[in-house]
């Protein structure tokens, strides 16, 4: 029997809940020679800020039981290769949905580079980065604190006339809900979470920090049950829409995160270790809802 | 990219602390291409990157050494084991832009994708001179596959225990050797030091950590001439010019 997988999002009717996470799935372009795009609910888009930044020294890369560690530090083209390059190559091999992510060092900054992503043709959604836990002054200062979260949510939504704000919120706080619900409060149309968690490995033969940051996001299976929680507490907590994201790495993981309140499944880590993964899941939806009896994805949202 | 099943073929030690690993595609006829392969180990969230060493119609031969719990497990497993491979990765080195006379530089397991760039020039009838350096005789690889197929091989050990004594830097700067273009794997304090010392034009492969191996996560970049790239998908070759160091 058919199975509908599509949801909703903001008004955007998408074949289906999987997206690649930010960071995870480059600028898409670099994927279009080895699948088939059009198949992913969505395709979140490298951070980007205003100015190009080459990110942080190498190492950026490590790993943990379970998961992974990145500091990649930002590293990106600048707003005006997104604007000018990444999307209008991504549009000519890709029509669904398209969700720029945007980080920044101050608020005029956020501002700055919201108003270009959203005065860009192609871009359906902008999410708000303000939980990157690898650069300094900027990224997660301004997320873990009510009072700054509604500050940048505040500017941003001011900034974009016609595109949907998502603001991207860290775990690296004490109640996730305080934070969701001031960025609700200063307009969001919805919320990302989550981003990864504060972490770090030794390289124990140098007896030094293995990444040259010294410290990293956490990301993979590992931190799947963490992000599930925070994902069901903010869906309970606030009214507007929320994007999953966080260890999520099969069928029964997206599932789970929609059980708990997520209208749409970020997959971050296991694209970094299968870049096929996405479509994997697509794919195996059907038969996992099958087994559980459900018809329409949009209707488990928010059921657990 | 493809993402295929690998089946070891053999896994063996060749020498201290490295293994040479055999491996089978499903397809007989399929030549492997890329510089590198991207190898899910048991137990591992992150896949290990692995040049590429040898390559016929349905089999591939790579080096490794034991450096880590990854590697470890991948030197426990038996043959006829499948692996999830990521393959097809990578550029790799550029046999036509060596007019006729190539010099090659490795160190320690650099010598393995030398070792395929050395097939391809031979192939390519160009004339091929090794200079291999090695920490010490028991870590010593493909000397003799490379004396089979070289017009010349000069080893270095830095112990002295097999060949000239020193750093591969030691015997460029006292040997005489003919090229028109060089190639060099090794350490990164090597290529470097290579390619200060050598006049003219070469390319260096590099190793870094990766994360996906295909260009999508930007855990591999460093700084370049042409600003950051990502070693995996822009690289592991580049020319000595572009390389900031």
């Amino acid at each position: 029997m058919v199975k509908d997988l599509s949801v909703n999002l903001c008004g955007h009717r998408l074949p289906n809940p999987v997206i690649p996470a930010s960071g995870t799935f480059g600028f898409g372009v670099e994927m279009a020679g080895c699948m088939d795009l059009d198949v992913l609910g969505g395709i979140a888009l490298k951070g980007t800020t205003l100015a190009a930044r080459p990110g942080n020294p190498t190492p950026r890369i490590a790993e943990s039981p379970a998961g992974m560690l990145n500091a990649v530090g930002l590293q990106n083209p600048g707003i005006d290769a997104l604007v000018h390059e990444k999307i209008p190559a991504l549009r000519k091999v890709y029509g669904g949905l398209v969700i720029a992510n945007i980080s920044g060092f101050s608020i005029k900054e956020y501002e700055a580079g919201c108003a270009r992503a959203d005065a860009c043709g192609g871009i359906d959604l902008i999410e708000v980065n303000i939980s990157c836990p690898n650069v300094h002054g900027g990224g997660m200062s301004f997320g873990t604190d009510p009072f700054s979260a509604a500050e940048v949510t505040r500017a941003v939504k001011a900034a974009c006339l016609r595109t949907p704000v998502f603001i991207k919120l860290s775990p690296n706080v004490t109640d996730i809900t305080a934070i969701a619900r001031s960025c609700e409060d200063a307009g969001a149309d919805g919320l990302t979470l989550v981003n990864t968690f504060l972490g770090m490995r030794i390289d124990i033969a140098r007896r030094r920090p293995l990444l040259t940051n010294r410290t990293g996001g956490v990301s993979g299976p590992a931190i799947f049950p963490m992000a599930l929680r925070m994902v069901y507490e903010v869906a309970h907590a606030c009214s507007i829409p929320v994007m999953g994201c966080g260890g999520v790495t099969d069928t029964a993981g997206v599932i789970e995160m929609m059980m708990a309140g997520a209208a749409a499944v970020q997959v971050g880590a296991a694209n970094i270790r299968n870049p096929f993964v996405c479509p994997d899941i697509i794919r195996a939806l059907p038969a996992l809802m099958d087994r559980l009896g459900i018809e329409t994805l949009q209707d488990i949202i928010g059921t657990a | 990219m493809r993402k295929e099943k690998l089946t070891i073929l053999s896994n063996l030690p060749v020498a201290a602390a490295i293994w040479r690993l055999e491996l089978a595609t499903e397809d007989p006829g399929r030549e492997v291409d890329g510089e590198f392969v991207h190898l899910s180990v048991p137990g591992h969230f992150l896949r290990r990157p692995l040049s590429l060493c040898e390559v016929n119609p349905g089999r591939i031969t790579l080096l490794y050494k034991i450096v880590g719990e990854g590697t470890r497990t991948l030197a426990s497993l038996p043959e006829g084991t499948i692996l999830d491979a990521l393959t097809d990765l990578g550029h790799g080195f550029h046999p036509e832009a060596c007019r006729q006379e190539a010099l090659l530089i490795g160190g320690g397991l650099g010598a393995a994708p030398l070792y395929l760039l050395a097939r391809r020039l031979k192939a390519a009838g160009k004339s091929v001179t090794a200079v291999l350096g090695f920490n010490r005789v028991e870590e010593v690889v493909l000397d003799a596959a490379f004396c089979t197929l070289c017009d010349r091989v000069e080893m270095t050990t830095l112990d002295g225990s097999a060949g000239r004594k020193g750093f591969v830097t030691d015997a460029l700067e006292v040997l005489e050797l003919r090229y028109d273009y060089f190639y060099t794997c090794g350490p990164m304090v090597m290529m470097k030091a290579v390619c200060a010392l050598l006049p003219g034009s070469g390319e260096a492969s590099l190793e870094e950590r990766m994360g996906c191996g295909c260009g999508i996560c930007y855990g591999c970049s460093i700084p370049t001439a042409q600003g950051p790239r990502r070693v995996c998908a822009d690289g592991p070759v580049f020319k000595k010019e572009d390389l900031s160091w």
